[in-house]
């Protein structure tokens, strides 16, 4: 029961915070709104015994993403930019589409059927600590994709320098 | 115990959400930041199924989508300022270059 | 494979290398490859004639062109007496134009071209007489055409030439149209176009008849009419005669080999080839003869008052078919043959003296201008008076022989019309004789007309072209000696030799009189001749102010005469002038710019009225891309849901 007390307080939170986002004026409201949404999302991470991910969640998004985000809005100086329209003529047709896609996406849900279990049970994954099990997993299993995820990152620090660099005037 | 798909219901509502933002707002940061919306509700999704499923592989994909997003996210970012630089706007209707 | 293939394929060759190489590597020695392989044809052509005489006729294929379920056509050659003898023309008078063109087209640009043409005529009609299918005939005869129109419009940058070498394509195709008719029929009532199995079978069908059109026609009168519409286009009579004079405007040489001695004399050939068919079908002789006869009056009576000495000859010659396909038409297939052969000679003969007057008179063609010429041109006078007294019929020389024939067999044959056509005959070598020696009075005797310029430069022409008149007068003189008939040739012990000759193809009429009768019919002919002589001495020698009387005196006579009937006028009224207004307004204006532009222009203004439509899609905005994106998903789910 708690459980499920615990659940809906975070998903009604959610679901809220993310409308918030998406429909606010100014931008800096709208990171603002995100970052509180990370942070509702990290604990539903808890919730799940992912604390590893949570941490995860809230590091890199919340403390990364996030920042570079605020970084840009506040860059661009987009005060100008407020007095214009800003929600679509077109929004009740995307609203239509996307209300559609939901109730297909659920009605498909009915059909959930669940298939056999792994061997990380909550128990084994408590005594181990999450942290511990997803590195083991990482470092043995998945080391090949984990190398090219460096790579990825590399590619997107040189891209984003070369990128936002501003034009030599010579 | 939460029945899995109020889990998963929550992560298709949210997925949602940010497409409906992606697709009607029209300030460029903000559409990212509604792909980022989506992107997590796909997290949550995939955390959701993992813990289900008593598998670790769900929580591995979710690090590798955190880390993916957040160089997407850079480089899309850098674009933005390059865009920006060129156009003076952040107003998507603005950058319509390759119409045809 | 006989070595009578080459005889047409040696002057193809000459022209495949004269239009091959002429322009650039040949230039002034074009003619040494066409004269090599005429020449080449020519000896063959003796050893054919050495050969067919000596009995030998000789039928073969050669390449099976098509075949096709039961249509079989083959390039094939047959040469028996018909053939050799209309060999002997083609190639003698072949080989003589081309050394005289080596004189007369000297300095020209397009030399090399005017060869390489001449000779790709002497092998469509070289084709065309050695054909044994009607098909090969055909097209040899398009082929003949084909070259007229080059050689008369050779001259292409002149209007007139060009528009003539065009009168004469089209006309000859209205009788070309009947011709081909004619072929469809025979194959449809043999099921072949081989000479051979059409001509042994024809007699089986004599009383046959054929549907045309709902009416049941005599089959054979069918097919020999619709054959000698051919005839009249491509031989000039009427009523397509009008491509003739006019074709005057090609180079005195193409007058000449073409318009005199051989084209035009196709059509008596295809009369005669296909002589078992025309023998079965009284009507159609008589349409033969009649227009013949026809033909001959009324192309003499133009040519008496012609000024142009070209068109003079040129009507000489209608009227001289006229004359073989009279001979035909009763009958006579030997004598039109005969006359054919002779006719060839001297009209060839006139021509060149003609081109050799015009060389002399730096192109001058009005006889009004002319005048003691004699005086100048000795060989050329003396040659052109042989060639006339021989077309007058004077005893002794060719023309007598054969229109002698002709005359006789037309009075004592067994044509209907005979007795007609005897009469207009006559009438006709009384006007041949007058309007040939004003020609020669107006033009050699007398005063010299012309401008002083003109008297400088007279002088006799160069040996290259004289030489062929000498070759050609012998033949004016002596080809007749072969016809010698019997009435006279028993006194002096010779034969009809070519009446013998051509008996087993064209077969051998005889003439149903006396001799008596013949020998009057004989001096009958005889003195109309020396009537025609004489009356032009008198009027253009003794009273040269009588000519001018006359023409004011009886000058609406005079007009209609000079201005050809104004046939020319009428066709240009009736389907000229229809045709191109038909063809401006009807088909440019209709056709061509509603219906053809409307698809052209209309099927790409439609795709791009279409794309420029479908191009909105693309308007740029990444969020209505993303929009049709997200719409796609929910339709690819919701099928997947409701599979």
């Amino acid at each position: 029961m708690l459980q499920k007390l615990f659940f809906g307080y975070y998903a009604f939170t959610i679901i809220i915070l993310s409308l918030l986002v998406v429909t606010r004026k100014n931008p800096v409201h709208s990171v603002m709104w995100m970052l509180l949404l990370f942070f509702h999302i990290a604990g539903l991470y808890l919730f799940l015994n992912a604390e590893f991910i949570a941490a995860i969640q809230v590091i890199v998004y919340a403390g990364a993403i996030l920042v570079l985000f605020l970084f840009v809005v506040l860059l661009l100086n987009l005060r100008e930019e407020l007095s214009l329209r800003q929600i679509a003529g077109s929004w009740p047709a995307a609203a239509f589409i996307v209300a559609a896609l939901f109730v297909a996406v659920t009605a498909a849900l009915g059909a959930y059927v669940q298939g056999p279990l792994g061997i990380y049970s909550i128990e084994a994954v408590r005594s181990e600590t999450h942290t511990k099990a997803l590195g083991r997993l990482m470092y043995t299993e998945y080391l090949f994709p984990f190398e090219i995820a460096s790579l990825v990152l590399l590619v997107a620090v040189v891209g984003a320098v070369v990128l936002a660099k501003r034009k030599l005037r010579s | 115990m939460v029945p899995i798909h109020w889990y998963l219901t929550l992560s298709a509502a949210v997925f949602m959400i940010g497409m409906f933002g992606f697709l009607t707002r029209r300030n460029i940061i903000i559409m990212f930041m509604s792909v980022e919306l989506m992107l997590n509700a796909v997290n949550i999704s995939l955390v959701t199924f993992s813990h289900y499923l008593q598998d670790l592989r769900g929580h591995i994909l979710v690090f590798f989508i955190i880390t993916v997003a957040a160089a997407e996210a850079a480089i899309g970012l850098a674009i933005i300022i390059a865009l920006f630089r060129n156009k003076q706007t952040a107003h998507v209707d603005e950058m319509n270059e390759m119409k045809g | 494979m006989n070595s009578y293939v080459l005889i047409p394929f040696l002057p193809l060759a000459a022209f495949v290398i004269n239009i091959l190489f002429g322009r650039k590597y040949l230039k002034e020695n074009a003619h040494w490859v066409s004269i090599l392989a005429v020449a080449g044809s020519w000896v063959l052509a003796v050893m054919a004639l050495i050969d067919v005489h000596g009995g030998n006729a000789i039928n073969f294929d050669l390449y099976t062109w098509m075949l096709s379920g039961g249509f079989k056509v083959s390039v094939g050659f047959l040469i028996d007496q018909l053939t050799v003898v209309m060999l002997i023309v083609v190639t003698t008078c072949s080989t003589l134009i081309h050394i005289y063109s080596v004189g007369y087209m000297h300095g020209d640009s397009g030399y090399y071209r005017f060869f390489s043409y001449l000779s790709l005529f002497t092998f469509s009609m070289l084709m065309l007489v050695m054909a044994n299918n009607f098909l090969q005939l055909y097209f040899g005869w398009e082929g003949v055409g084909l070259c007229s129109y080059f050689l008369i419009g050779y001259y292409f940058d002149k209007k007139s030439a060009s528009d003539a070498g065009k009168k004469a394509f089209i006309v000859n195709r209205f009788g070309d149209f009947g011709f081909g008719l004619g072929i469809f029929v025979v194959f449809l009532t043999f099921g072949t176009v081989y000479y051979e199995p059409v001509f042994s079978q024809a007699g089986g069908l004599a009383e046959a008849t054929f549907n045309f059109l709902g009416y049941d026609v005599h089959l054979m009168t069918l097919i020999a009419l619709l054959l000698f519409c051919g005839s009249v286009g491509k031989s000039a009579q009427m009523p397509l005669h009008v491509w003739l004079p006019d074709a005057m405007e090609g180079p005195t040489p193409v007058s000449a080999l073409i318009h005199a001695a051989t084209m035009v004399t196709a059509g008596v050939f295809l009369v005669a080839r296909c002589s078992p068919i025309f023998s079965l079908s009284e009507t159609a002789l008589m349409v033969v003869a009649l227009t013949g006869a026809i033909t001959s009056l009324f192309a003499a009576t133009i040519g008496l008052v012609q000024n142009d000495l070209k068109r003079i000859i040129a009507y000489s010659t209608v009227s001289q078919l006229g004359y073989m396909f009279l001979a035909c038409g009763v009958g006579a297939y030997t004598a039109g043959i005969f006359h054919l052969y002779t006719h060839a000679f001297f009209k060839a003969l006139l021509f060149l003296c003609a081109g050799s007057v015009m060389h002399a008179m730096g192109g001058e063609l009005d006889i009004q201008k002319m005048g003691n010429l004699k005086k100048y041109m000795p060989v050329t006078y003396m040659t052109m008076l042989i060639a006339s007294f021989s077309i007058s019929g004077i005893p002794g020389l060719a023309g007598f022989f054969s229109k002698d024939e002709i005359l006789w067999m037309a009075y004592a044959g067994e044509s209907p019309v005979g007795k007609f056509v005897w009469a207009i005959g006559t009438l006709v070598a009384f006007l041949t004789a007058f309007y040939s020696f004003r020609l020669i009075f107006l033009t050699f005797h007398g005063k010299f007309r012309g401008t002083h310029e003109q008297e400088h430069h007279l002088h006799e022409s160069p040996k290259s072209m004289i030489i062929p008149l000498m070759v050609l007068c012998v033949g004016a003189v002596a080809a007749g000696w072969v016809g010698i008939p019997a009435l006279i040739g028993e006194k002096i012990g010779v034969h009809n030799y070519i009446a013998e000759f051509m008996k087993p193809v064209l077969g051998h009429p005889e003439g149903h009189g006396t001799h008596g009768e013949e020998m009057v019919v004989m001096l009958v002919s005889i003195a109309v001749g020396l009537a025609g002589i004489g009356l032009a001495y008198f009027m253009y020698i003794l009273r040269p102010e009588l000519p001018a009387r006359l023409t004011q005196q009886f000058s609406a006579v005079h007009r209609v005469l000079f201005n050809k009937y104004y046939v020319d006028e009428l066709y240009s009224f009736i389907l000229v002038r229809p045709a191109i207004w038909t063809a401006k307004n009807v088909l440019i204006g209709i056709t061509d710019a509603r219906i053809i532009e409307a698809v052209v222009n209309g099927v790409p203004s439609a795709i791009a009225a279409f794309s420029s439509g479908l191009r909105k899609i693309q308007t740029g905005l990444m969020q209505h891309y993303a929009t049709i994106m997200a719409t796609g998903i929910l339709i690819i789910v919701a099928m997947m849901l409701l599979r």
